[in-house]
């Protein structure tokens, strides 16, 4: 393809292609810092390319294509090509990878350990995650947990952090603007801005960390922690991984044991600081 | 790279690469629908470290094709066990079940089940009751489309397992100008562990030609062109009759050009050693089937649009006189 | 006609984890997880003495078990319907 980057999130290798310059420029700003892939090779290849041949430069539309596909996915506009990558790549995790059991979720680390904040989209985990990424823990994700099917321990993937609306002014406050990308107005899902994780995320993508607590944060009620049964834990994380039917025996023995030997909890919260404390709470107490 | 070729040598000579494009491989394969058969074939070579993570995961995800495949089709025979009706299976659930050396690697998409014209609305009627569904497309155009001019039932999918059936009466739409003998298929077909069938091995080959240049835009041709290697070499291996029986059954089933030309592609393509006189002599046109085949580059975008565009054209003369042609575009263009 | 007997696949096929008062079971040969209540464990279980009808399973149960027998023909439908058990 005419222009085309590589690199590394975690242990995942992507090379992402373009019919257009502009998404690549977008990207390797963003991704600035992280590693190229060790020996070359990609585990996953996304594409944006024209709809149609003629869409190259006729109002421009990006189709998001590459290993894995939706076949009803929407093209996007050109100024949004950046989301279009990301999109892409977020794909290729939830069809593609086989290789960890893959949770919808982020998840920080500290003292060696690591906490898993999962949830339905606009439960505000990204969020949560991003600001203690910035208060004392180092950030493995915002999206995607991996759970190694041998050891049990979690693998960082600090792609991006993607912030949405609301939350984009609440991480403004606290973060360089250097690490932004810029503000995509009018997307599918809003207004978006992503943000590069802190240094020390980048610099201990390799660093994986076994589980201490699992936390499903609701944001926007009013404060309360309630004990979760370990059968709906268990559940609510088969829903909540992509790849759980797909890996058999070895995704059942892994997430059973997660959930055996992890406590958990379910947290409302009003606002984030209100979740930062309340986290920290928990923490203590799981510790 | 411009074409699929890398792919098409590490499939039939993995011992021949050398450091090749890694990434361009896998993104062909996987494009192609041929990486867990790519897993097969370098199991067990030195590969780098992140190829085999990547092939390991193939592999996992080749294992629950087969559980899924496998399970489907003993449902399927626990739902229609009580008609004591003869139900064959078709194509990649037929290789898993009987463990051929074309299951390896292999995914497998609906279940493709066979059975006796006369007695398929039994058979739908039975797999309703255990828990499939009619789909809501099915109905209108499309259902009376399959049901006059399809050789099989609109989809069945199941309401728990959403995976989907298609029971079949024959191996090619009544439209298509050849007309295989369906009752010959049935009474060769071969039982095996379970109480399911198979069709016999030379009509096995038919019916993958058949599927590979007189049903389809040859989409997904180089994995139907994998399935005709490795089997054809299975079965060449095991019966020395095989050839004479696969020239019998191909005229039998009016399908002796394109299983000559299978055969031609497949040695072309993946070396595979054919009878001379099955196969026929080689065609002018026969390139322009290997180049649709390798249409595809090491990004794993389609490539040759024009070609691929005379091959879709191709494919619906194939299975309608004109005439239906203008009729169902007709039809379609105004859905 | 005669009530229906049913059998299950052997323990081998089926691992059993309990998960405070419920069941996770994965079953192999569909590779199917399904999350159960009693007596769907203690069900299973009686049936791999032998294949039995729902009269038959009711008194191999009892033996061990306070049970209310109305429930067990229905449990042993669904199960059939999951895979569980198939007809002998």
């Amino acid at each position: 393809m005419r222009h085309r980057l590589a690199f590394q999130v975690g242990p995942v290798a992507f090379r992402i292609g373009s019919a257009w310059r502009a998404p690549i420029d977008a990207l390797g700003a963003l991704y600035a810092g992280y590693p190229e892939p060790e020996d070359g090779i990609c585990d996953f290849t996304v594409r944006l390319e024209p709809e149609q041949p003629w869409r190259r430069w006729l109002r421009p539309s990006v189709a998001i294509r590459g290993d894995y596909m939706l076949p009803d996915a929407m093209p996007m506009a050109l100024a949004h090509g950046l989301l279009a990558a990301e999109m892409g790549m977020n794909l290729q995790m939830a069809l593609g990878q086989k290789r960890y059991l893959l949770l919808h979720a982020a998840s920080v680390e500290k003292g060696g350990r690591s906490l898993i904040l999962t949830g339905e989209s606009g439960a505000g985990k990204s969020t949560l995650a991003a600001l203690l990424g910035e208060r004392g823990w180092r950030l493995m994700g915002d999206e995607f947990a991996l759970l190694d099917l041998a050891s049990g321990a979690l693998h960082p993937f600090p792609r991006a952090v993607s912030l949405k609306n609301g939350a984009i002014a609440v991480v403004e406050r606290e973060v360089i603007p250097t690490r932004f990308g810029p503000r995509l107005d009018g997307t599918p899902k809003g207004a978006i801005r992503h943000m590069r994780p802190a240094a020390d995320a980048l610099q201990r993508m390799g660093e994986g960390a076994p589980p201490a607590l699992i936390l499903f944060p609701r944001f926007g009620v009013a404060e309360e922690v309630r004990p979760v049964g370990q059968a709906e834990i268990f559940m609510r994380l088969t829903q909540a991984s992509t790849n759980y039917v797909a890996l058999g025996a070895a995704g059942f023995d892994a997430l059973t044991r997660l959930v055996s030997e992890t406590p958990a909890a379910a947290i409302d919260y009003p606002d984030t600081d209100a979740a930062v404390a309340l986290v920290e709470d928990l923490w203590r107490q799981a510790a | 790279m411009r074409d699929a070729r890398l792919l098409v040598q590490a499939l039939r000579d993995p011992d021949s690469l050398h450091d090749p494009d890694w990434s361009a491989l896998v993104a062909t394969a996987r494009a192609e629908q041929l990486i867990g058969s790519l897993a097969a074939r370098l199991a067990g070579k030195a590969v780098p470290p992140r190829v085999e993570a990547i092939l390991e995961s193939a592999r996992r995800d080749s294992a629950y094709a087969r559980t899924q495949a496998l399970w489907e089709a003993e449902m399927c025979r626990r739902a229609l066990a009580p008609l004591g009706m003869p139900a064959i299976l078709l194509k990649g659930t037929a290789f898993h079940a009987a463990d051929l050396d074309a299951a390896e690697g292999r995914s497998v998409g609906d279940l493709d089940i066979l059975v006796p014209r006369d007695r398929i609305e039994e058979a739908e009627a039975a797999l309703i009751a255990a828990g499939w569904e009619r789909m809501k497309a099915a109905e209108g155009y499309d259902d009376q489309y399959y049901r006059r001019w399809m050789h099989e039932l609109p989809p069945l999918i199941h309401h728990t397992r959403d995976r989907m059936i298609d029971v079949h009466h024959t191996i090619l739409p009544l439209t298509a100008r050849p007309r295989p003998d369906a009752t010959a298929l049935i009474a060769d077909s071969v039982v095996l562990e379970s109480g399911l069938r198979m069709l016999s091995p030379a009509d096995m080959i038919v019916h993958a030609a058949a599927h590979l240049l007189a049903d389809g835009d040859l989409a997904g041709g180089l994995r139907n062109l994998w399935d005709i290697d490795r089997l054809l070499r299975e079965f060449a291996a095991r019966d020395d009759d095989f050839w004479r029986k696969l020239a019998e059954r191909s005229r039998l089933h009016q399908l002796r050009g394109p299983v000559a030309l299978a055969l031609r592609l497949a040695r072309r393509l993946y070396g595979t050693p054919v009878d001379r006189v099955v196969a026929g002599r080689t065609r002018l046109g026969d390139r322009l089937f290997e180049a649709r085949l390798l249409a595809r580059n090491g990004w794993g975008q389609e490539r040759h649009k024009a070609l691929r565009f005379a091959f879709y054209i191709r494919s619906h003369w194939l299975r309608m006189p004109p005439l239906m042609l203008a009729r169902h575009l007709w039809v379609k263009a105004r859905a | 006609m005669a009530a229906p007997r049913y059998v299950a696949d052997p323990v081998e096929d089926i691992r059993t984890v309990a998960l405070d008062g419920l069941c996770v079971l994965y079953h192999a040969r569909s590779g199917a997880t399904h999350i159960v209540a009693p007596p769907v464990p203690e069900i299973l279980e009686a049936l791999r003495e032998g294949p039995a009808g729902a009269a038959e399973l009711l008194r191999r149960l009892e033996r061990q078990f306070e049970i209310e027998g109305d429930g067990i023909a229905a449990r042993l439908e669904e199960l059939e319907a999951a895979g569980l058990v198939r007809r002998a």
